[in-house]
């Protein structure tokens, strides 16, 4: 599905990703950790397709192709899907009509007819009604004036009304609630299948005993600098960072 | 031409077919008119070292010459058939205006309402001549305008709308203003509007050029809303790329009294907004919108003067601008607070998206206040579109072409939710997407949902 093979990349001169490598095989779950600043959402942001970040070394390969060959548009047609650290309020813009244009042109990429008003309407419905997503808020401008758990769990929302081949989802549980959280990881989950695979990036292991983890990373200073099963999120959780330091001999 | 050779044309023209008494349709329009140009002959064509008109692309739009003329052009076609707009499910009476004059066969504006006059401000001008003493050129002359004393000077008709005490008019007035035939032409244009006491009004001004001329057009409103009367006002302009436009509408309010008015322009030309509203009694309200909807060289200005003289009065005002390609614009928010106008509340907002480095907007608010105890805002913006929304939009596989659109639209959503009649919003809301589509053109002469052939 996905292959990182010695990624480098910087921002206004500032280099944050070091050689980073990382496969994702179909259907696997990936939990990315690492401290503030080590470069997890300049990650998700290159895989995305943005724009600021330049890539000075290494290869990306998603399906098979190179990855840097996709504008950000083409890849979120081909199954990539990013939930945002902090997403993007866009006054407005109506969720529906939002929603309805990416349904809709990811439809026509896929040679699908588009939806009609009535058909599109039953769909949202029905992921709302999968992640527990307030009536009201799909009927307001995109991200406008919601609290930051609504924020976290329209990105859900949403990547239940795209159903994704690749998830990317950066911090998605900071900020919920308890049961915002249950509520948000059981959307990921029946919105998963065997085929997708999902990229969870959190600094917390209370998300993966809800999404549980293939494998754990760690992200440090660009690099991936351990990766294991999921019990390293126990031992992160328990012991912080500092022995990862030691460990490198950083 | 220039500025010079064209100021000297008017005051040619003025001076042999208007200096006699008996050119005119009365002695008082002899005196009105008469004074005006000698205030314009004192004050001059505006160039770029006039302040208010600096970048108003004067100078470009007298480098042509147009036709002026002085007799009745008429209408060789029947224009009620010719043209034949709608706004989808709303209701209007039309009124058209051929050249500038009122169309001769107009159906009749009756029966809505006892009192209520809806006719040529020619015709006005003979039968009501109470009426005209009292309120023409009233709101105008106070104010020291080049281009409205220079449409005093030569106007001779337009829309008359006089609203008796307590009447609402439920049915808008769509006031069409139809520019056809061949060369480039001047037209003058006047419009009077009377909300008497206690009375609504609604109208609706929608420009159509059917011709392929350049024209230079020169209008003057001027309305008077009295006291808790409701004056709402729309202005929807598209004018084909090279015609010249000087727009100037004087509004005073009295005591309670409401006026709310929509600037739309689709599609210059070199078009200049005057906008002039002076609050002569308390508790009036008025609240400003306007759009700019521009691309090529098009260039739209607007420029308002607000003036509190009372207090307790609240104005509003919104004006936003999307500049594509090498359009150019500029705004101007003048507000004076007098020093007795305790408690106004006045708020200003201009914003405004330049979507090349070639887009130039100037925006200049300027807020004199002499009283203390006032709520006063204003705020001006020129940017971009939101580069993070854009990312936003475009990771959910929407296309970047799109993508801008729903931007942009959603930036014009503002002033569209202000407009209160819904299937004018509606209409508004489709014209404002075919713009930014880029679709304008596919109707060329007609800015509404018209069957013109
Ligand atoms: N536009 C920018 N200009 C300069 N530095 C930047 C820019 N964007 C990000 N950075 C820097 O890149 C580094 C990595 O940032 P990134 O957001 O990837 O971290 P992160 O691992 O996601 O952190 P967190 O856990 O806090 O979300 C940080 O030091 C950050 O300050
Ligand atoms: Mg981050």
């Amino acid at each position: 599905m996905l292959v990182i093979k010695n990624l480098h990349a910087e921002i206004n001169g500032k280099k944050i990703l070091k050689g980073l490598n990382l496969e994702v095989k179909p259907g696997e779950i990936h939990a990315i950790m690492g401290p503030n600043g080590s470069g997890k959402s300049t990650l998700s942001a290159v895989l995305a397709g943005k724009e600021d970040f330049i890539v000075t070394e290494g290869e990306i390969f998603y399906q098979g192709r190179n990855l840097f060959d996709l504008n950000v548009e083409e890849r979120a047609k081909e199954g990539i899907f990013l939930s945002f650290q902090y997403p993007v309020e866009i006054p407005g813009v109506s969720m529906i009509n939002f929603m309805k244009t990416a349904v809709n042109e990811q439809r026509k990429y896929r040679s699908l007819p588009p939806m009609s008003s009535g058909e599109f309407l039953k769909y949202m419905r029905e992921m709302k009604d999968l992640v527990e997503l307030k009536s009201d808020l799909a009927n307001r401008s995109v991200n406008e004036g919601f609290s930051g758990g609504e924020k976290k769990r329209n990105e859900i929302f949403q990547m239940a009304m795209l159903k994704p081949k690749l998830a990317i989802l950066d911090e998605t549980d900071s900020g919920l609630d308890i049961d915002a959280l249950r509520i948000v990881a059981n959307g990921v989950n029946k919105v998963k299948t065997k085929e997708n695979s999902v990229i969870v990036i959190t600094h917390y292991q209370r998300l993966l005993e809800y999404i549980v983890p293939d494998f754990v990373h760690i992200l440090y200073d660009g690099k991936i600098v351990k990766s294991a099963g999921k019990e390293l999120a126990f031992e992160l959780e328990e012991k912080g960072y500092n022995w990862i330091k030691d460990e490198i001999g950083d | 031409m220039d500025i010079k050779k064209t100021f000297e044309k008017y005051i040619d023209i003025f001076e042999k077919n208007f200096s006699n008494v008996k050119q005119h349709e009365s002695s008082s329009l002899y005196k009105i008119r008469t004074e005006a140009y000698e205030k314009f002959k004192k004050h001059g064509m505006p160039d770029h070292n006039d302040e208010n008109y600096k970048y108003a692309g004067i100078s470009e739009i007298c480098s042509q010459d147009y036709e002026f003329s002085l007799d009745s052009r008429g209408a060789i076609v029947d224009l009620n058939e010719y043209f034949q707009c709608e706004i989808k499910d709303l209701d209007t009476h039309i009124a058209l205006l051929s050249n500038g004059e009122y169309y001769s066969n107009n159906k009749p504006i009756e029966n809505i309402g006892e009192g209520v006059i809806i006719c040529g401000l020619n015709m006005a001008i003979n039968k009501y001549p109470e009426i005209i003493k009292e309120y023409y050129n009233q709101n105008a002359r106070e104010y020291d305008d080049s281009f409205s004393e220079l449409n005093t000077m030569f106007a001779k008709d337009g829309l008359f709308i006089y609203v008796p005490e307590n009447t609402k008019i439920d049915k808008t007035i769509q006031l069409v203003n139809l520019i056809h035939g061949f060369g480039n032409k001047n037209i003058f244009k006047r419009n009077l509007i009377i909300v008497r006491k206690n009375s609504e009004l609604s109208l609706v001004i929608c420009d159509h050029t059917l011709n392929n001329s350049n024209n230079f057009v020169i209008d003057v409103t001027e309305s008077v809303v009295l006291e808790n009367a409701k004056f709402c006002y729309h202005n929807l302009q598209k004018e084909p790329n090279k015609t010249g436009v000087i727009n100037s509408h004087f509004v005073k309010l009295n005591k309670y009294s409401k006026f709310d008015s929509y600037i739309l322009s689709f599609h210059g030309g070199i078009i200049r907004n005057n906008l002039f509203v002076k609050m002569i009694g308390e508790f009036a309200e008025s609240n400003l919108f306007g759009l700019n909807l521009t691309d090529r060289e098009q260039r739209i200005d607007n420029y308002t003067l607000i003036e509190h003289d009372v207090p307790n009065c609240s104005s509003n005002e919104l004006y936003k601008g999307i500049l594509d390609e090498q359009a150019k614009g500029s705004f101007m928010g003048r507000i004076i607070v007098k020093p007795n106008a305790q408690k106004t509340l006045a708020y200003q907002t201009n914003r405004n998206i330049c979507l090349t480095p070639e887009a130039k907007m100037r925006t200049k608010p300027q807020l004199e206040i002499y009283a203390d105890d006032v709520k006063c805002s204003h705020g001006a913006t020129v940017g971009q579109l939101d580069e993070t929304a854009l990312f936003y939009l475009k990771q959910r596989g929407i296309n970047e072409k799109e993508a801008k659109l729903m931007l942009m639209f959603a930036f014009a959503n503002d002033i569209l939710l202000k407009i209160n009649i819904v299937p004018l919003r509606e209409r508004i809301a489709e014209l404002i997407d075919s713009r930014l589509r880029g679709e304008f053109s596919a109707c060329e002469h007609c800015l509404m949902n018209c069957n013109s052939r």
